[in-house]
C-alpha cells in the first residue's frame, strides 16, 4: 500500500493545473448556478480542452482520446474540481461518445465523433419516459421499420438541455412482443428532424434544465441505428456504466465545503462567525469525514481498476455516498446563510442591487443550489436502485 | 387531559377549509404568488368577514376572544393550502405585541383596524449580523425631545411589501447584544425616512430590506417598556413559533397524504412503487415525523401561558420537531415523486419549499435545541 503520486504523476499534475490557471475563461468563474449559464458558457471550456485534445481523457487515443493511465484521469479529475471548472457536459463525450466507438461502425464512427469532440454537436440523451423511469426497460417510444427509415412516436422526458441540442441518442421499443429488455434498440436522431418538439420543464429552483421531448411521426434514417437492432439495451447498459464513473465528485465537493466555510467565517454569529460555533463546526467536520471515506473508497475503486478490473456494481457505492455529500453541503450552507436562504432574486432586476444589496453576496443563489441538488439522489439510477444493485449484485440478496 | 376540539372550534375549522378549498385552488395559490403585488388583498377582506383576524382578540376591542388554539387551526389549515396572507405577521405577531404590550390608545385604536383587515403589520425584528438571537441589534432609537429617531437596517422583513405598519426593535440603551436596552416601536410604513427594497422570497412569500434614516416617532409609538423590551419579544415570537408549528404540519400533512397516493398509483416493475417495503418503510418515517410534529404543535400552543422557562423550552422544543421533520418529509416527498417531484408544476415542490424555509423563520432547528439546552 501507498499512497504516494510518482514524480511523473507529480509532474502531471504541475501540467494539468498550469494549464487550467492559464487557460480556464475568467468569465465562466462569475457563475454561481447552472441556471444562468448560456450554451456558450458550456462549450467555451470545452473547445479550450478540444484544441489541447484533453475533452475526452478516456477515449481510446485513435478516436481523439488520451493514453492516460487511470492516476492520470483520476488527477485530471481532481484538479478540474479543485479549480472548480464547469464540468464538461456527459451527453455526448461520456455518454454517446463510447457507445458509437464501442458498437458503431466505421461511417458512424467517423460521422459523429468529430462533432462530439468539438462541441458542435450537442447531444441529449432520450432514455426516461413519463412510465418508465426506474424502470427503464418498460418503455414503450416505438420505430416502426418502413424501408429505409424508422418513423418513431412517443415521448421522452427529464431530457437535460435539450433545448440546445442537436442531435438525441433514444432507446425506442422495436419489438413490442419480445421480453421488455430484448426489444429495445439505439437510434440516433436528428433533432431538426420534423415531428420532435421540446417542451421546457421547470424545476423547483426555477432553472430550466429538462424538458419533455414528443416524438410524432420522426423518419430515422436505419444508418442512424448503433449496433443491431432490438440489442438497445445492451449498449444501454453499457453506457449507464460510464455515467457512474466520476459520479462521487469527490475533488468538486471538496472545493464546495471550502466555499461553505468561508461563507461560514462571512457570516457573523454574536461575537465570533458561525465557523467558530461548535455545533456547526462538528457538522462541517462530519461532513469531512464523509467525504474523506468516500475519496479513499474511490482511490480502492481506481487502484482496482488500475490492475484491471473494470468498475463493478461496487461504484454504486460512489453514487449514493457521493450525492448525499452533495446534498448535505448544499443543506448546511443553506443553514449558514440563515434569513437570506429567503430571496427569491431570480429574474429580477438588480439594477440598483449595489446602491441596497439584498444580503450578503454570497448568499446568491444558496437556496436554489440546495433546492436543484435534490434531483441528484433522484437521477442516474435514484439511491434506492443502487442499493437494489448492491444487494443483488454485491451481497447476492 | 382532553385533545378534543369544541364545537365552535370544529366550526372554525370546516369555515377555514372551505375557504381554503373554494379559494386556494394550487393553480390559484401560483397565480396568486406570481402576480405583482403578490397576494390577494379581497381574500384579506374575506378573512376579516370570516372573522379569523378576530380570532385571538378581546371581545371589548371587536375580538372573538379565542385562544392560541383557534390561531393554531386557522395556520394549520393556512399550511395545507400554502395561504401566503399574512396572518402570522399581523394577527400573531403584530397583535400579539398589542394584546400583551400595547397601551389602550394603541389597543382602541389598531386592533379594530387589524379586525377589520384594513391594518397589515410587518415584524421588523432580524438584522443582516443578527443571525437568529433577538437583542443583537444595531438598529438604534434615540430620544429625541419627547420621541425617538429610529436609525438601522432590517433584513428580511416578511409580508413587509403589504404592510401599513411596522413593529420595530430598536436598542434604546447598551451594547449591541444586551438583553436590556431594547424597545419596541410599532411605525406606519411610509413615514419619513423609511425606505424598502421588495423582493419575493423562494417559497412564495414578499419581503423587504427595510432602511430606516432618521425615522421620527413619537413616544406613544413605544410598546411596552422602554429598554425592557426583550422579554416580551420572546413572549410573542414564541407565540409566533406555535403558529408556525401548525402552518407546518399542515403542509406536512398534504405532503404525506400525496406521496402515499402517489406510491399507490405510480407503477413500475409491474408494480404500483407502494409495494416496494424500502419505499413503505419511508412513508411509515414521514407519517411518525407528522404524529410527531403535532404533538409537538398541540404541546406548544397548550403552553404558551406556562412560566417563561416553561414555555421558551417548549417554543424550542416544537421548532426544533418542525424543523427536522420538515426537512425529513420534504425531502422524502420530493424523493418519492421521483423526477416529477423536482418540477415547479407539482405541489410538492412548493410545499418542500415552505418547509425549508419555516425552519430558517424565527430560528433553525441549531438555534432552538441551543436555546432549549440553556434551559435545561
Amino acid at each position: 500500500m501507498d499512497l504516494e503520486y510518482t514524480p511523473e504523476e507529480i509532474a502531471f499534475r504541475d501540467e494539468v493545473r498550469n494549464f487550467i490557471e492559464q487557460n480556464y475563461p475568467k468569465h465562466l468563474k462569475e457563475i454561481k448556478t447552472r441556471s444562468e449559464m448560456t450554451k456558450d458558457d458550456f462549450l467555451s471550456w470545452h473547445r479550450i480542452l478540444h484544441k489541447k485534445g484533453w475533452v475526452a481523457p478516456s477515449w481510446p487515443v485513435e478516436h481523439g482520446g488520451t493514453d492516460w493511465t487511470p492516476a492520470q484521469k483520476y488527477i485530471w479529475n481532481e484538479e478540474n474540481g479543485a479549480a472548480g471548472t464547469i464540468p464538461v457536459l456527459p451527453f455526448g463525450v461520456a455518454m454517446v461518445g463510447p457507445v458509437i466507438y464501442t458498437f458503431g461502425n466505421e461511417e458512424q464512427k467517423k460521422r459523429f465523433l468529430p462533432g462530439i469532440l468539438s462541441g458542435d454537436d450537442w447531444w441529449c440523451q432520450g432514455y426516461s419516459e413519463p412510465g418508465s423511469g426506474s424502470d427503464l426497460a418498460s418503455l414503450r417510444t416505438k420505430a416502426v421499420r418502413e424501408g429505409d427509415h424508422y418513423i418513431v412516436n412517443g415521448s421522452k422526458t427529464w431530457t437535460t438541455l435539450a433545448q440546445h441540442a442537436d442531435w438525441i441518442f433514444c432507446l425506442v421499443r422495436t419489438d413490442s412482443d419480445a421480453k421488455a429488455q430484448e426489444g429495445i434498440s439505439f437510434l440516433l436522431i436528428d433533432m431538426n428532424t420534423p415531428g420532435i418538439e421540446v417542451r421546457p420543464i421547470i424545476t423547483i429552483d426555477g432553472s430550466h434544465e429538462v424538458n419533455e421531448v414528443f416524438l410524432t411521426d420522426v423518419k430515422v434514417p436505419v444508418e442512424n441505428l448503433i449496433g443491431e437492432e432490438n440489442k438497445g439495451w445492451t449498449y444501454a447498459k453499457f453506457l449507464l456504466g460510464h455515467e457512474r464513473s466520476g459520479i462521487a465528485a469527490v475533488s468538486r465537493s471538496k472545493k464546495q465545503i471550502d466555499r461553505l466555510k468561508e461563507i461560514a467565517k462571512g457570516e457573523q454569529d454574536g461575537t465570533a462567525s458561525l465557523f467558530d460555533d461548535d455545533s456547526f463546526k462538528l457538522k462541517l467536520s462530519e461532513l469531512e469525514v464523509d467525504l474523506t471515506a468516500l475519496e479513499y473508497t474511490e482511490l480502492r475503486t481506481l487502484a482496482s481498476e488500475n490492475a484491471g478490473k473494470g468498475p463493478g456494481p461496487e461504484s454504486s457505492i460512489l453514487k449514493i455516498k457521493g450525492t448525499e455529500i452533495q446534498q448535505r453541503i448544499t443543506e448546511l450552507t443553506l443553514e449558514a446563510v440563515g434569513h437570506y436562504a429567503y430571496p427569491n432574486l431570480q429574474g429580477m432586476d438588480l439594477g440598483s442591487y449595489n446602491e441596497f444589496p439584498i444580503g450578503p453576496e454570497h448568499a446568491d443563489g444558496v437556496a436554489a443550489n440546495y433546492l436543484n441538488m435534490r434531483k441528484a439522489s433522484i437521477y442516474g439510477g435514484s439511491n434506492e436502485i443502487q442499493h437494489n444493485i448492491i444487494a443483488k449484485m454485491v451481497l447476492g440478496l | 387531559m382532553d385533545f378534543s376540539f369544541s364545537e365552535e372550534q370544529t366550526l372554525l375549522r370546516n369555515s377555514v377549509q372551505r375557504f381554503v378549498q373554494d379559494n386556494y385552488e394550487f393553480e390559484t395559490r401560483r397565480k396568486i404568488t406570481a402576480s405583482d403585488t403578490g397576494w390577494r388583498e379581497d381574500y384579506w377582506k374575506q378573512f376579516a368577514e370570516l372573522g379569523i383576524l378576530a380570532a385571538p382578540f378581546d371581545e371589548e376591542h371587536g375580538g372573538l376572544g379565542g385562544s392560541s388554539i383557534e390561531t393554531m387551526i386557522v395556520m394549520e389549515e393556512f399550511g395545507r393550502g400554502l395561504v401566503v396572507e399574512p396572518y402570522l405577521p399581523t394577527v400573531i405577531i403584530g397583535g400579539g405585541f398589542l394584546r400583551y404590550g400595547g397601551t389602550d390608545d394603541q389597543k382602541n385604536a389598531i386592533i379594530p383596524e387589524i379586525i377589520s383587515g384594513d391594518t397589515v403589520v410587518a415584524f421588523a425584528y432580524a438584522e443582516p449580523q443578527g443571525r437568529y438571537n433577538l437583542a443583537d441589534l444595531t438598529t438604534t432609537a434615540t430620544k429625541n425631545g419627547s420621541g425617538y429617531v429610529l436609525n438601522g437596517q432590517k433584513a428580511v422583513v416578511l409580508a413587509a411589501p403589504w404592510a401599513n405598519k411596522l413593529v420595530v426593535t430598536a436598542r434604546t440603551s447598551g451594547g449591541q447584544r444586551d438583553e436590556g436596552g431594547v424597545t419596541l416601536f410599532i411605525v406606519d410604513k411610509n413615514a419619513g425616512g423609511i425606505s424598502t427594497r421588495d423582493y419575493p422570497t423562494i417559497d412564495g412569500l414578499r419581503a423587504s430590506e427595510v432602511t430606516f434614516e432618521n425615522v421620527a416617532v413619537p413616544a406613544e409609538n413605544v410598546i411596552g417598556d422602554v429598554d425592557g423590551g426583550l422579554p416580551l419579544v420572546e413572549k410573542v415570537v414564541d407565540e409566533g413559533i406555535a403558529a408556525l408549528c401548525a402552518e407546518a404540519i399542515g403542509g406536512m400533512k398534504v405532503l404525506n397524504d400525496t406521496t402515499v397516493e402517489y406510491c399507490k398509483t405510480r407503477k413500475q416493475f409491474g408494480q404500483p412503487i407502494g409495494k416496494f417495503q424500502v419505499l413503505q418503510h419511508r412513508m411509515v418515517d414521514m407519517f411518525m415525523a407528522y404524529e410527531q410534529s403535532v404533538s409537538m404543535t398541540y404541546m406548544v400552543n397548550l403552553k404558551l401561558d406556562e412560566g417563561v422557562d416553561e414555555r421558551k423550552k417548549a417554543a424550542s422544543g416544537a421548532k426544533v420537531q418542525i424543523g427536522k421533520a420538515g426537512r425529513f418529509i420534504g425531502q422524502n416527498a420530493v424523493q418519492l415523486h421521483g423526477g416529477m417531484g423536482m418540477t415547479d408544476e407539482l405541489n410538492v415542490g412548493h410545499y418542500f419549499k415552505r418547509l425549508t424555509l419555516i425552519d430558517t423563520q424565527f430560528g433553525n432547528v441549531d438555534h432552538h435545541l441551543k436555546r432549549y439546552s440553556s434551559l435545561s
